[in-house]
């Protein structure tokens, strides 16, 4: 059994547990519109740990989701050219349905929670990727191809061997705007349960606490740029020959 | 503020605390399994013991999305895992309607409600209707529950209710002191409020048909800015709460008016669960909830609104405080 | 439970609830849903989206195209499509309705601010890539740099400009569904709200909205075709 330890009159709370508060005297925080509160960002900046943590676990799940579906769609419709045009229009439509009503859609299929999130986030990196690939697929000189038939690749050596690695500037280009427009995106998983970044700007009053919404938002940006950062350094190490493109 | 009474009544429930625990170290040393204290509702003085037995159960407490209800459901939440139970917490539910199928379908085991709400969302009330008594709305909020397979333990001693508030200078304007000061006036003025108040009979609904009032405008806004577009200059009038910390602590810029028709009900808060949960869960459940709950008066629920909301606690550190505070959880 | 037969009964409710109006799940006042609601959220969509569009088209057009005719500010340019591409549009509506105010001026203000990234850069890149000496043979005929502008670089770079449209456009759209958060009702009230219009109201407005942008977009992409004089109609992505 727990013990039990004395204290004042159970069901009273103690004579300090009130403050004196009066219009002039309420903190940074409690003033509505104050775009930003020093003190209460510095003493509570832990509470964005958690919801960090989560959200770059969605991003990273989705995205890995995304590129792994992504490429073999691209593998798939590069040989098939009749699966071109469905797998572009599939793509296309999904990427233009917003998120919030695309969780909402896939809700009675699975539910609330990070599930769907990571569903819906997988399948706007998908659109992205899939589509550089192809790009960067397509983008392969036909002389070059020739050439290594010449040299008796088969179709498959040559998909491995000469042109994925000459479409990686557009495949990692398609990864660096994917992972960045995911953890925009994940802000929204709020909205389906799926907790990350977004509960500091939408739940439990944040909407109306500027102070935590810069916050939120700064990581967000920090980590996108982190990512871009590091995608194009990857980019630059992977192709030496190439000039990296950024836009 | 330590007057004389305080101190008796702090020195009469510390020597009841100590005869309580001279009395449980007395019975149970070794492992005596069954549930040590009364088995009656009813708060009792002195901390929350931890029962081992509470362990096997599972709870899962919700709540709706308002920091109010929040800091109930963290104060339940954090009391039942000291009691022992194995708690979950699910804060944001949304509306009274969404909390009630949650409650149904087991999805939670149970959440705090408003006693007027259960009365005239759930059971069709009037507003007129809802009993002034706390105990007595319990009662009759109680009955309709037992009817659904649902049961509601008894009320806090705190009540809150909705207003129409404004400005102490659009006040002033127009001389309002109560609702019905309104009337003529009203058309001129523009009302914020939550999404759903168009909806609610404690709400838009209500005004414009126990009060007769018709408004210049309505716009739905997020709970959160209804004393932010006060400020602003955009609303003429908003739909705040009665236990607004901004009530008293900005006494100065805002003013409720008075409620003269009583169309808008105050409330005490229930807890709601299912009869099937709370036998599951053994006696240990209702009597933690009654006993933490005890010391829930109005000016407590203030000052922990004050901290959610003007300091930007969290609902958890706020139920925290309040549970040590008042020595229902010892540090 | 077969779990294939509950999203279909799912999308029954919903589709009842766009067509009929229904009691709001919070009771006593008016009826929800219905066609009559759900047109007039669409409008308000609309018209916020048109608002915003047309500000960000307004801004960041001409700035876009003159600086890839002069072929200035590429770096700053490239930094802001990808900070466009990083903004949480939810984080925007809320600071807008905190620190600015609610309703559909600022409403429109951060919509548009979504929508310039996008359309500023494509109109840069499109001009940049129109070919140099036809540019030149142009200024060689004598046309001011402003003609240049208008009667060659952009009709040669319309389908990428519109690409940047189009992007632009899916932002705002996005966007707009949330924007009941500050103050404006579109569709996304059905969502946000769904405790007033129950889980039918919420799924009818996730359709809706789905079905909104995808019709705007196909709207802009036939625009886009017609736009392209044929000779520069390649396969476009």
């Amino acid at each position: 059994m727990s013990s039990v330890t004395l204290l004042a009159a159970a069901g009273e709370v103690g004579g300090d547990f009130f403050k004196e508060r009066t219009s002039d005297t309420l903190p940074c925080q409690a003033q509505t519109g104050h775009p930003f509160c020093w003190d209460w960002a510095t003493e509570n900046i832990d509470r964005f740990r958690s919801p960090t943590v989560e959200h770059l676990e969605l991003v990273v799940i989705s995205v890995v989701i995304g590129f792994a579906v992504a490429f073999a769609l691209a593998v798939l419709a590069h040989r098939r050219n009749w699966l071109r045009t469905p797998l572009l229009a599939a793509t296309g439509i999904l990427y233009t349905i917003p998120s919030i009503a695309f969780f909402f859609l896939l809700l009675p299929v699975t539910g609330i929670g990070k599930d769907t999130a990571i569903v819906a986030l997988a399948v706007y990196t998908l659109q992205i990727i899939y589509r550089n690939m192809m790009l960067g697929l397509d983008n392969v000189p036909s002389s070059t191809k020739e050439a290594a038939r010449g040299m008796g690749y088969t179709d498959r050596q040559i998909l491995w061997k000469v042109e994925l690695p000459l479409a990686v500037p557009e495949i990692v280009a398609g990864l660096r705007v994917a992972i960045v427009s995911t953890i925009a995106i994940a802000t929204l998983a709020v909205f389906i349960g799926g907790g990350g970044l977004g509960t500091q700007i939408y739940g439990g009053g944040n909407l109306t606490f500027p102070t935590s919404v810069f916050i939120a938002l700064a990581i967000v940006l920090l980590m996108a740029m982190v990512f871009h950062v590091g995608l194009l350094l990857a980019q630059r190490f992977l192709t030496p020959w190439q000039k990296a493109r950024s836009i | 503020m330590r007057t004389d009474k305080t101190r008796v009544r702090v020195l009469l429930a510390a020597l009841a605390a100590l005869a309580l625990t001279l009395g449980v170290a007395a019975c149970g040393s070794s492992d005596d399994s069954t549930t040590s204290g009364s088995t009656e509702s009813g708060g009792e003085a002195g901390a929350i013991q931890s029962n081992p037995d509470n362990g096997k159960v599972s709870l899962t407490i919700g709540s709706k999305n308002f920091p109010e209800q929040e800091i109930l459901g963290e104060i339940y939440a954090q009391a039942l895992t000291a009691a022992g139970y194995k708690v979950k917490s699910a804060l944001n539910l949304g509306s009274e309607t969404v909390a009630q199928k949650a409650v149904k379908s087991g999805q939670i085991s149970g959440y705090p409600e408003y006693a007027s709400t259960a009365l005239t969302s759930f059971f069709g009330l009037e507003p007129e209707e809802v009993p002034a008594d706390a105990t007595e709305a319990w009662e009759k909020a109680n009955e309709e529950f037992e009817k659904e397979g649902l049961q509601a333990f008894e009320p806090t001693p705190f009540a809150s209710a909705n207003a129409v508030g404004t400005t102490t200078e659009t006040a002033e304007k127009y001389d309002l002191k109560t609702v019905s000061d309104l009337e003529g006036v009203s058309e001129k003025l523009s009302l914020y409020g939550s999404p759903e108040c168009r909806q609610r009979i404690d709400c838009l609904a209500g005004l414009e048909k126990l009060y007769g009032l018709k408004f210049k405008s309505f716009t739905p806004v997020d709970i959160g800015l209804r004393y932010t577009v006060l400020e602003k200059g955009q609303a003429d009038l908003s739909i705040l709460f009665t236990t607004d910390p901004q009530l008293s602590a900005e006494s100065d810029k805002f003013v409720i008016l008075e409620d003269d028709k009583k169309v808008f009900p105050a409330g005490n808060v229930i807890f709601v669960t299912t009869q099937k949960v709370a036998e599951e869960a053994g006696p240990d459940y209702e009597k933690t909830i009654l006993q933490v709950q005890e010391g829930l008066d109005l000016k407590v629920v203030q000052e922990l609104d004050a901290r959610v909301e003007l300091e930007k606690e969290t609902p958890k550190q706020a139920a925290a405080a309040y549970l040590e505070s008042a020595g229902y959880i010892g540090s | 439970m077969s779990a294939t037969l509950i999203p279909f009964a799912s999308f029954g409710g919903a589709i009842e609830f766009i067509f009929s109006e229904q009691t709001s799940n919070v009771t006593g006042g008016q009826k929800v849903g219905g066609l009559e609601q759900a047109i007039e959220l669409t409008l308000k969509q609309l018209e916020v989206t048109a608002l915003a569009l047309a500000l960000a088209l307004i801004v960041a057009l001409p700035i876009g195209l003159y600086l890839g005719h002069k072929g200035r500010g590429e770096v700053v340019l490239v930094g802001l499509a990808n900070a466009g591409r990083a903004l949480p549009e939810l984080a925007m509506i809320a600071l807008v309705a905190a620190l600015i105010g609610i309703g559909l001026l600022p409403v429109t203000l951060a919509l548009a601010v979504l929508g310039i990234p996008p359309i500023i850069s494509n109109a840069y890149v499109g001009v940049r890539q129109v070919d140099r000496a036809t540019v030149d043979a142009a200024r060689g005929m004598g046309m001011s740099e402003l003609e240049i502008i208008r009667k060659v670089e952009l009709p040669l770079s319309i389908s990428t400009v519109m690409g940047g449209i189009r992007s632009a456009t899916i932002a705002i759209v996005a966007t707009a569904t949330i924007a009941p958060l500050a103050g404006v009702e579109t569709l996304g009230d059905f969502i946000i709200n769904a405790s007033i219009y129950g889980d039918d109201g919420r799924l009818a407005g996730a359709i809706l909205v789905a079905l909104l942008a995808l019709a705007i977009e196909g709207l802009l992409a036939l625009l886009q075709r017609r736009l392209t004089s044929d000779g520069l109609k390649v396969k476009t992505a």
